[in-house]
C-alpha cells in the first residue's frame, strides 16, 4: 500500500463511520441483477450485480471505457436511447423490475433522477422554471411551488446565490452553479435514487467541493450512485465503492465493498493497482 | 517625486509596446486564380438578383409615373385608347395584392402545422428505413412541376375542397372572412391556398427537420431523465430550440407562396375586383396576373406587367429580410 492510497483511506474512513449499510429506513431498495449491456453486437458490460442500500452513496470507479456510465444508464433506462443498444438482466426498484413489460418508463425516471457530466440546464427557461421543469414535464401537482423551488435550491446549495434572480435565464450562471441547478431540478420531482454521471468532471475544484457538500447533504434522504474518475472524490463522498474494469473485453465489476476497504485492503490485486495509481 | 517617477515609468512602458504587425501572406498564382474564379461566381448570385431588380424597376418606372399610388390601390386592369390614339389605360394590382395575401395566409395556416408535424415525425418517430424513404419523397415534392399540382388541385382537390368550403360557410359565415357575396365556392383563394400549402410543405419540412435534428442531445436527455414523455421533450426542448428555424422555414415557404404562378393560375378564378372573402371564387395573385396578361400584352400594358413584377420582387425581398430579422432576434434572446 503506498502513501496515496492510504491517505485516501483516511478520508474515507471518516465517512464510513457515519453510516452503516441500510441504516436509513427510507424503504427504497435498488438492485441490479446480472446486468449485461450491448451496443449493437459489442458487449460493453458483463454480468454486473450490485445492491444499493437506501440512503447510501455508492461510487463507481474505474478507467475510461469500463462500463460505469453504461451501467448507471441501464438503471434509469437511459441506455435504450442509443440506437442498437440492448441489455439483459434485471434492475429492481422496490423489488419491481424496471424493465418489466408494460412499465411506464417516465414513472421510473421520476423515481430515479439523473445528473449528467456536462451541466445541461434548459437555456430557454429561467432559473426558477428550470427547477420546476420536471413538475411541468411530468404534469405533477404541487401545492406550493414557491416552497418547493426554495427547498430544492437550498438542498442543492444554490439558494443563496440565485434567490434574487430566479427570473433570470439559466445560461448566465457559472458552470458549477449550472450543475447545482441541474441537481436542484432533479430533486424537484422527489426521486428516491439519484444517479450522477461524473458530475464534477467539467467543473473547477471550488465548484467540485460545493457539489460534494451537496452530495453529502442529499445522502441523508436518498440513495446516490456516482460515477467518478476522481478517486479522492470517491473516497470523500461515498460509503461504498465498486471498481469496474475492462481488460480488452466487456467491462466487469471487479469488486465492491465499503469505501474504506476498497481503498485500504482491496481483495483484488487489480483494484489495488488502480486505487494506488499504478494504472488507469 | 514618486508620482513623477511613476509617470515616466508608464510613458516608457507605452513607448516600448510595439504597434501590432500587419500579418500578410503571399498566395501562389494558382491560388489567386482560383480565388478570383470562386469570388466572381460567388458574387454572380448577388449581381443577377440586382440586375433583375434594376431591370424591372427601369422598365416599370413609366407605369409608376402614369398610375402613381393607384397602381397599388386600384382594382382595374383596363387597356384603353381614346379617339386620338392616346393611351388612357388604368392599371392597378390592388386586387392581386389582396389575393396574394389571402392565398398565402391560407397556405401558411394549413401548410406550416402539417410541415412541423411531418418534421417531428421524421426526426423523432419514424423508423430509420421509413425515414429515408419519406425524406426523399418530400424532396421530390419540392422538385415536382407546379403545373401538375395545379391540375391535380383543379380536378381532384377542388371538388372536395368545395364541400369543405360549403361547410365552413354554413357554420362560420358570420365571421366576415368566411362570408361570401354569392354561394360560388369553386376556384376560390381558399382552394388555391390549399394547393399552395401542399407546395410549401417540402421547404418548410426540410428546414424544420434540419433544425429539430440539431437539438442538443444533452438537453433532450435532461428532459427524458426528468420523466418527460416524448411530447414533453418536444415541447420543453425541441420547440424552444427550433422555433426560429421553423419561422425561417415558414418565411421561405411564404416567399414561394408569393411567387407561385402556374398552380394558382390553374386553380384560381382571376378577377379584377377586391375580394376579402376567402371562400368566394374570385381572386388572383401578382404572378398569375403576369402570366394571364403576358401573351396579349403590348405597349403600356407590358410596362405595367413589368411594374407588377417589380412589386413582387420587392415583396419577396421584404419577406426574406423579415425572416432573417426574426431568426436573428430569436437567436439573440438566448434560445
Amino acid at each position: 500500500m503506498n502513501n496515496a492510497a492510504s491517505s485516501l483511506a483516511d478520508v474515507s474512513k471518516q465517512r464510513a463511520t457515519q453510516k452503516s449499510p441500510g441504516s436509513a429506513p427510507m424503504g427504497t431498495g435498488l438492485e441490479a441483477r446480472g446486468v449485461h449491456a450491448w451496443f449493437g453486437s459489442h458487449l460493453a458490460l458483463e454480468d454486473v450485480s450490485l445492491d444499493f442500500a437506501a440512503g447510501t452513496v455508492t461510487a463507481l470507479i474505474g478507467p475510461s471505457g469500463c462500463g460505469k456510465s453504461t451501467f448507471i444508464r441501464t438503471i434509469n433506462r437511459m441506455h435504450e436511447f442509443i440506437p442498437t443498444a440492448a441489455m439483459a438482466g434485471e434492475v429492481l426498484l422496490d423489488g419491481k423490475d424496471v424493465y418489466a413489460p408494460g412499465t411506464d418508463v417516465t414513472k421510473i425516471r421520476l423515481q430515479i433522477g439523473m445528473v449528467f457530466q456536462k451541466p445541461n440546464p434548459f437555456p430557454s427557461m429561467t432559473i426558477g422554471e428550470n427547477v420546476l421543469s420536471g413538475i411541468k414535464l411530468a404534469q405533477l401537482k404541487v401545492d406550493n411551488k414557491e416552497e418547493l423551488l426554495e427547498e430544492c435550491l437550498v438542498r442543492a446549495g444554490l439558494w443563496n446565490e440565485v434567490k434574487d434572480r430566479l427570473g433570470a435565464h439559466a445560461g448566465g450562471l457559472s458552470g458549477g452553479q449550472q450543475q447545482r441547478l441541474c441537481i436542484a431540478r432533479s430533486l424537484a420531482v422527489q426521486p428516491k435514487v439519484l444517479l450522477m454521471d461524473e458530475p464534477c468532471s467539467a467543473l473547477d475544484p471550488g465548484s467540485t467541493l460545493r457539489i460534494e457538500e451537496t452530495i453529502s447533504e442529499l445522502s441523508k434522504s436518498m440513495t446516490i450512485i456516482i460515477v467518478t474518475h476522481n478517486m479522492q472524490q470517491a473516497a470523500r463522498v461515498s460509503d461504498y465503492t465498486a471498481f469496474f474494469l475492462s481488460e480488452g473485453g466487456p467491462g466487469r465489476m471487479i469488486e465492491v465493498g465499503p469505501t474504506t476497504e476498497i481503498f485500504t485492503r482491496p481483495r483484488d490485486i487489480k483494484t489495488e493497482n488502480y486505487v494506488s495509481g499504478r494504472f488507469g | 517625486m514618486y508620482k513623477i517617477q511613476h509617470m515616466t515609468l508608464l510613458e516608457n512602458k507605452s513607448a516600448d509596446i510595439p504597434a501590432p504587425r500587419v500579418i500578410t501572406t503571399k498566395p501562389r498564382v494558382s491560388d489567386k486564380i482560383f480565388r478570383g474564379v470562386v469570388t466572381s461566381f460567388g458574387m454572380s448570385a448577388l449581381l443577377i438578383l440586382t440586375l433583375i431588380g434594376i431591370f424591372l424597376a427601369y422598365r416599370g418606372v413609366q407605369t409608376f409615373h402614369s398610375q402613381g399610388w393607384s397602381f397599388l390601390t386600384s382594382y382595374n386592369w383596363d387597356k384603353t385608347v381614346d379617339e386620338n390614339g392616346n393611351s388612357v389605360s388604368s392599371f392597378g394590382v390592388g386586387a392581386m395584392l389582396i389575393g396574394t395575401v389571402l392565398i398565402s395566409i391560407v397556405a401558411l395556416i394549413v401548410g406550416v402545422p402539417l410541415s412541423i408535424a411531418m418534421a417531428l415525425f421524421l426526426t423523432f418517430y419514424a423508423p430509420a428505413r421509413l425515414k429515408t424513404i419519406l425524406v426523399s419523397v418530400v424532396d421530390l415534392m419540392a422538385a415536382f412541376p407546379s403545373v401538375l399540382f395545379g391540375l391535380w388541385g383543379f380536378f381532384v382537390l377542388m371538388p372536395m375542397a368545395n364541400y369543405w368550403a360549403k361547410l365552413i360557410y354554413k357554420y362560420l359565415h358570420w365571421i366576415p372572412i368566411f362570408d361570401a357575396p354569392e354561394p360560388f365556392f369553386e376556384r376560390s383563394p381558399f382552394i388555391a391556398g390549399l394547393v399552395l400549402a401542399i407546395m410549401i410543405i417540402p421547404i418548410v419540412t426540410s428546414v424544420s427537420r434540419e433544425v429539430f435534428a440539431q437539438t442538443p442531445l444533452d438537453r433532450i436527455q435532461a428532459a427524458y431523465a426528468l420523466g418527460a414523455t416524448k411530447w414533453g421533450v418536444i415541447k420543453a426542448v425541441v420547440f424552444p430550440f427550433g422555433s426560429s428555424g421553423v419561422v425561417g422555414g415558414a418565411m421561405l415557404g411564404l416567399g414561394r407562396a408569393f411567387g407561385e404562378t402556374v398552380a394558382v393560375y390553374t386553380v384560381l378564378n382571376i378577377v379584377f375586383a377586391p375580394n376579402w372573402h376567402v371562400l368566394f371564387g374570385a381572386g388572383g395573385n401578382i404572378a398569375s396576373l403576369i402570366i394571364l396578361k403576358w401573351g396579349e400584352a403590348s405597349g403600356d400594358e407590358t410596362t405595367a406587367l413589368l411594374a407588377a413584377g417589380f412589386i413582387l420582387f420587392v415583396m419577396t425581398l421584404l419577406v426574406n429580410m423579415f425572416a432573417n430579422f426574426i431568426v436573428r432576434q430569436t437567436l439573440k434572446s438566448g434560445k
